[in-house]
C-alpha cells in the first residue's frame, strides 16, 4: 500500500476535470428535480394523485420503482431520481476504476510505477479510494441540496448514502473485473452488463407491485436503494449489504492482484486468424467502431422501448384522474400530454446519440495520438478516405442508432395502441428529425480534429453544454439567445416536424465537416 | 545514378523548437543508406516529412521523383515504412495487420509473408495487445519486406528486437539490397548501419554534419597510436593532426588524424620504434565526436 498517497494525487490531477463535471452534474440534477417536483406538485392533493397513479402503472413502476412516501417532497424525489442518480454513480465509479487500474496496466504505465517504491496494492486502492470518496461525495452533497430545501436530515442522508452506495458497490465490481481481463474495454463490457443486469432484476421485482417476485430486488445493488425507505422509513441498516458487497468485491480483488502478473489478467487471451480478410480503410473503421454501434444501437433501443412503455401510461393517468383529466383537458388533452412526452423523449434521444456520434469522430483522433493512423496514412490511401471511414460511422452510424430508438418507442407504444401501422413510422420520424442537430454536433467534434486538433476534447464540453441548455434550460428560464446555442433547440417539435429547419441545420454541419476536412489534409499529424 | 530521395534546405520548427535545420540528404536508387542520429536528433521529423505526414516549414524534398506532400497516395504506392513505435489495434491478430497494410499497399507476396513469418519466428495468430515491443515491430517489418515496393523507410527498425533477430534483419537488408531496392535505415545502432549501409548521413540537431561512404568517413576518423621507442619522442607534439598527446619516458601514446598518419609514422621512425600498437579508426569514434561536440 506504500504509495498509494501520491496515487490518489496523480488520479486526482488526471481527473481534475472528469471529477467536478459528474458531482457538479449529479447534484445539479438533484437540485434540478427537487425544484421541479416542489412547483409541480405543491399541494398535498397532487401529491396523493401521484402516489395512487406511481404505484399502480407497471411502466412507472418498472422504470422508477415504488413511490413509498408520496406526503414528502423528500420522497417524491427519491422515487423520480433515486434509481437514476445510483445508475449515474456507478457508472462514474466503474470507468473511474477501469481507467486507473486495467486501462493504466494496458499502456504499460503500471509497469513503470510498480518499479518505482509502491506497493502492489497501490494502484488499485487509489483507484478504489477515488472512486468511492467521489462517490461518498456526491452522496453527501446530495444530501445536503434536500436539507438546503427543508428536508429532513435523516432522510436526506438516507437517500444521499443510498445512491452513494451503488457507487461503492460498483466500484468494487470494477476493481473485480479490472483483473479479468488484459483490455480495459472488455473490463468495462462486463460491469456495464452487470449494471443493466442489476436495474432489470430490480425492474422485473417492481414492475407487478406487491403481487409481483418482489424478492428479486433484493439480489440488486439499485434494489437496495428502494429498500432504504429513505424519507419513508429510513432504514439504515439496509446499507449494510452494499457495504459488505464493496468490502467482499475489494477484498477478492485485492487476492487476486497479489496472485496475477502485472499485464495479465484471469481471462487468458485467445488466439485470433492468422490471416486477415480487412482490405480496406472502411473495413478496418468497421472493425473498430462495429461493437460501439452495435450496442449503443441495442442500448439506445431500449431506451425507447422503456419510454414507449411508459407513454400509453402517461395518457392512462389522465383518463384514470378526473381531477387531473380537467387541467389537461384545458391544455388539449390526454393526447396533446402524450406528443408533448414524446417531443420531450425523442429530443432526449437525440441528445444522447450525438454522444455516440462524438465518440465515434474522437476515435480518429485516439487512433492519430496512439500513432495507429501513422503506418495507415504512409500507405496509397488519402487522407480524405482515412477521416472518411470514420466519420461515416458519426453520420451514418448516428442515423442507425437512432432509428434504433425510434424503433423501439414506435414498436411498443404502436402495440399498446393497436397502431403499429401509423405510430410505427411516426415514432421513427421524430427520432430521425433530431438526426442534423446531432450532425451539428458531429461537425464541431470533426472541425476540432480537423484545425485544432489538441483540443478536440472541448467537444465533450459542447455535447454537455447541449444536453443541459436543452435539458434544464427551459426550467432554468434562460434566455432565448441562450437556448439558441444548442442545435436541439432548432429542431421542429414533434408531432409539427417541418423541413425547414432540418435542412438548414444539415447545411450548417455539412460545413463544418468540410471545414474539418480540409484542416485536417493540411495539417501535420501530431500527437 | 539517380537519386531517390533528394532533400536539401529543409526546415521544420515545432513551436520554438527548431527540428530540422537546413537538412541536405541525398539517397541513391539501389543504396541502403544510413541515417545515423542521437535521439531527437530530427531522424523521424526527416522521415514524417517524407511521408507527407508533416508539412516542411521550407527547402524542397523530392521521393522517388515526386513531391511528398503533394503526391502522397502516388508515391506511396512504391514504398513501404517500419515506424519507430509500433503500436498495433489490440483486438487485431499480427496476420490480420500484415494483410491489411499489404492490401492498402495494393497486394503482398504471399510466399514471402510466409517465409518472413518464419524467418522472424512470428506468430501471426496473437492480438495486437500481446505482442511485446520487439513482436509489434516484427509485424511491421513483415508488412513492409513482404510487399514488393521500390523504396523502403525504416525508422529504428530493429530497437526492440534481439541479437539474433538482428541478425535475421540484416541478412534480409541485404537480400533487399539484391533485389535493387532502396533503403533509407534510420538508427543509431554503429554496428548495424557498419554492416548494412552503403552510405551514412549524419545528423546532429536538425542539421547533416557528415555525408558519405563508410571508407570516406573512416577518413575523417582518427587512429590511436601506443609506441615504445628507442629513445626520447622528437617534434611530436608539434605535427599537424596529431592530438591527446601523452608521453611518459620513451613511451608515447596519441591520436592522428588518419590522413597525417603517413608524416607522423615516419617521425616515430625516426626515433627508432621498439613496440607498436594502433587501433583501427571507428565509426563509433566520430559518431561520438560528433555528438560530443554538440554538448
Amino acid at each position: 500500500m506504500i504509495g498509494t498517497r501520491h496515487l490518489v494525487r496523480l488520479a486526482l490531477r488526471r481527473d481534475r476535470i472528469l471529477l467536478p463535471v459528474w458531482v457538479l452534474f449529479l447534484v445539479g440534477v438533484t437540485y434540478s428535480t427537487t425544484t421541479a417536483l416542489e412547483e409541480l406538485y405543491g399541494t398535498t392533493e397532487s401529491r396523493a394523485l401521484l402516489g395512487v397513479t406511481a404505484n399502480a402503472n407497471s411502466a412507472f413502476l418498472a422504470m422508477l420503482g415504488p413511490l413509498h412516501d408520496w406526503s414528502s417532497l423528500g420522497g417524491l424525489v427519491v422515487w423520480r431520481w433515486g434509481v437514476f442518480s445510483g445508475l449515474f454513480i456507478a457508472i462514474m465509479a466503474m470507468l473511474v476504476v477501469t481507467r486507473h487500474t486495467r486501462a493504466e496496466e494496458e499502456a504499460g504505465r503500471t509497469e513503470l510505477i510498480s518499479a518505482t517504491v509502491v506497493g502492489r496494492h497501490a494502484p488499485l486502492a487509489a483507484a478504489v479510494i477515488v472512486a468511492g470518496g467521489t462517490s461518498l461525495l456526491i452522496g453527501v452533497l446530495q444530501a445536503l441540496v434536500l436539507m438546503g430545501k427543508d428536508l429532513d436530515a435523516s432522510g436526506a442522508f438516507a437517500f444521499g448514502l443510498s445512491t452513494a452506495s451503488v457507487g461503492l458497490v460498483f466500484t468494487g465490481v470494477s476493481a473485480f473485473t479490472a483483473q479479468l481481463s488484459e483490455n480495459s474495454r472488455v473490463s468495462n463490457a462486463i460491469a456495464g452488463g452487470f449494471l443493466g443486469v442489476t436495474y432489470l432484476l430490480r425492474a422485473a421485482g417492481d414492475a407487478a407491485g406487491e403481487s409481483g417476485p418482489q424478492w428479486l430486488t433484493w439480489f440488486s445493488p439499485i434494489g437496495w436503494t428502494e429498500h432504504v425507505r429513505s424519507f419513508a422509513d429510513n432504514r439504515f441498516w439496509v446499507l449494510l449489504l452494499p457495504l459488505a458487497a464493496f468490502v467482499l468485491s475489494v477484498g477478492v480483488s485485492a487476492y487476486i492482484v497479489t496472485r496475477r502478473d502485472v499485464g495479465l489478467g484471469l481471462l487468458a487471451a485467445r488466439l485470433g486468424p492468422p490471416h486477415g480478410t480487412i482490405g480496406s480503410l472502411f473495413g478496418l473503421a468497421w472493425r473498430l467502431q462495429k461493437g460501439s454501434l452495435i450496442g449503443w444501437s441495442i442500448a439506445l433501443f431500449a431506451v425507447g422501448v422503456i419510454y414507449g412503455s411508459v407513454a400509453q401510461a402517461v395518457g392512462q393517468m389522465v383518463q384514470d384522474n378526473p381531477t387531473l383529466g380537467q387541467i389537461v383537458s384545458k391544455i388539449g388533452g390526454a393526447e396533446a400530454m402524450v406528443d408533448a412526452f414524446f417531443a420531450t423523449v425523442t429530443q432526449l434521444l437525440g441528445l444522447i446519440t450525438s454522444i455516440y456520434l462524438v465518440q465515434a469522430v474522437l476515435r480518429l483522433r485516439s487512433e492519430e495520438t496512439s500513432f495507429r493512423a501513422e503506418p495507415l496514412l504512409a500507405t496509397p490511401v488519402s487522407r480524405w478516405g482515412w477521416v472518411a471511414s470514420h466519420a461515416v460511422f458519426a453520420l451514418a452510424g448516428g442515423a442507425v442508432v437512432l432509428a434504433a430508438s425510434g424503433l423501439g418507442l414506435g414498436l411498443v407504444y404502436g402495440l399498446q395502441t393497436d397502431d403499429l401501422g401509423t405510430v410505427g413510422p411516426q415514432m421513427l420520424g421524430a427520432a430521425l428529425a433530431q438526426l442534423p442537430a446531432a450532425w451539428v454536433i458531429a461537425g464541431v467534434a470533426l472541425l476540432l480534429f480537423g484545425l485544432f486538433p489538441q483540443l478536440t476534447g472541448v467537444s465533450w464540453a459542447v455535447v454537455s453544454v447541449s444536453l443541459v441548455i436543452t435539458l434544464l434550460g427551459p426550467a432554468l428560464q434562460l434566455d432565448q439567445w441562450m437556448l439558441d446555442v444548442s442545435p436541439f433547440t432548432h429542431v421542429p417539435k414533434y408531432p409539427d416536424i417541418t423541413f425547414g429547419p432540418l435542412a438548414w441545420l444539415t447545411v450548417v454541419a455539412v460545413v463544418l465537416l468540410a471545414a474539418g476536412f480540409a484542416g485536417f489534409r493540411r495539417r501535420d499529424l501530431t500527437t | 545514378m539517380t537519386s531517390a530521395i533528394s532533400v536539401s534546405g529543409l526546415v521544420k520548427t515545432f513551436g520554438p523548437t527548431r527540428a530540422l535545420d537546413d537538412l541536405f540528404l541525398d539517397v541513391q536508387t539501389g543504396e541502403v543508406h544510413g541515417f545515423l542520429g542521437p535521439n531527437g536528433a530530427g531522424k523521424s521529423t526527416t522521415i514524417r516529412i517524407l511521408l507527407g505526414l508533416l508539412r516542411a516549414d521550407s527547402g524542397t524534398a523530392r521521393l522517388l521523383g515526386g513531391d511528398p506532400w503533394k503526391d502522397t497516395a502516388a508515391l506511396h504506392r512504391r514504398l513501404a515504412y517500419v515506424p519507430g513505435d509500433v503500436n498495433l489495434w489490440p483486438n487485431l491478430t499480427g496476420g490480420e495487420v500484415i494483410d491489411l497494410l499489404g492490401r492498402l499497399r495494393g497486394g503482398l507476396n504471399k510466399p514471402r509473408r510466409e517465409e518472413l513469418l518464419e524467418r522472424f519466428e512470428l506468430d501471426p495468430r496473437k492480438k495486437g495487445r500481446t505482442y511485446s515491443k520487439g513482436n509489434r515491430q516484427k509485424v511491421a517489418l513483415v508488412a513492409a519486406l513482404s510487399s514488393d515496393v521500390e523504396l523502403l523507410i525504416l525508422d529504428e527498425p530493429t530497437s526492440g528486437l534481439d541479437p539474433l533477430m538482428e541478425a535475421v534483419f540484416q541478412d534480409c537488408i541485404n537480400d533487399e539490397r539484391e533485389r535493387g531496392r532502396t533503403v533509407l535505415l534510420s538508427s543509431h545502432i554503429l554496428a548495424e548501419v557498419e554492416a548494412l549501409c552503403d552510405r551514412v548521413s549524419i545528423i546532429r540537431n536538425g542539421h547533416i554534419v557528415e555525408t558519405g561512404t563508410l571508407s570516406e568517413l573512416r577518413h575523417l576518423t582518427r587512429t590511436s597510436i601506443s609506441a615504445e621507442l628507442a629513445g626520447p619522442p622528437n617534434g611530436l607534439t608539434s605535427m599537424a593532426g596529431v592530438h591527446d598527446l601523452v608521453a611518459e619516458g620513451n613511451r608515447v601514446r596519441f591520436e592522428v588524424d588518419s590522413d597525417k598518419l603517413d608524416p607522423v609514422l615516419k617521425q616515430l621512425v625516426s626515433s627508432g620504434v621498439r613496440t607498436l600498437t594502433s587501433q583501427p579508426p571507428t565509426l563509433e569514434e566520430l559518431f561520438l565526436r560528433h555528438y560530443e561536440d554538440a554538448k
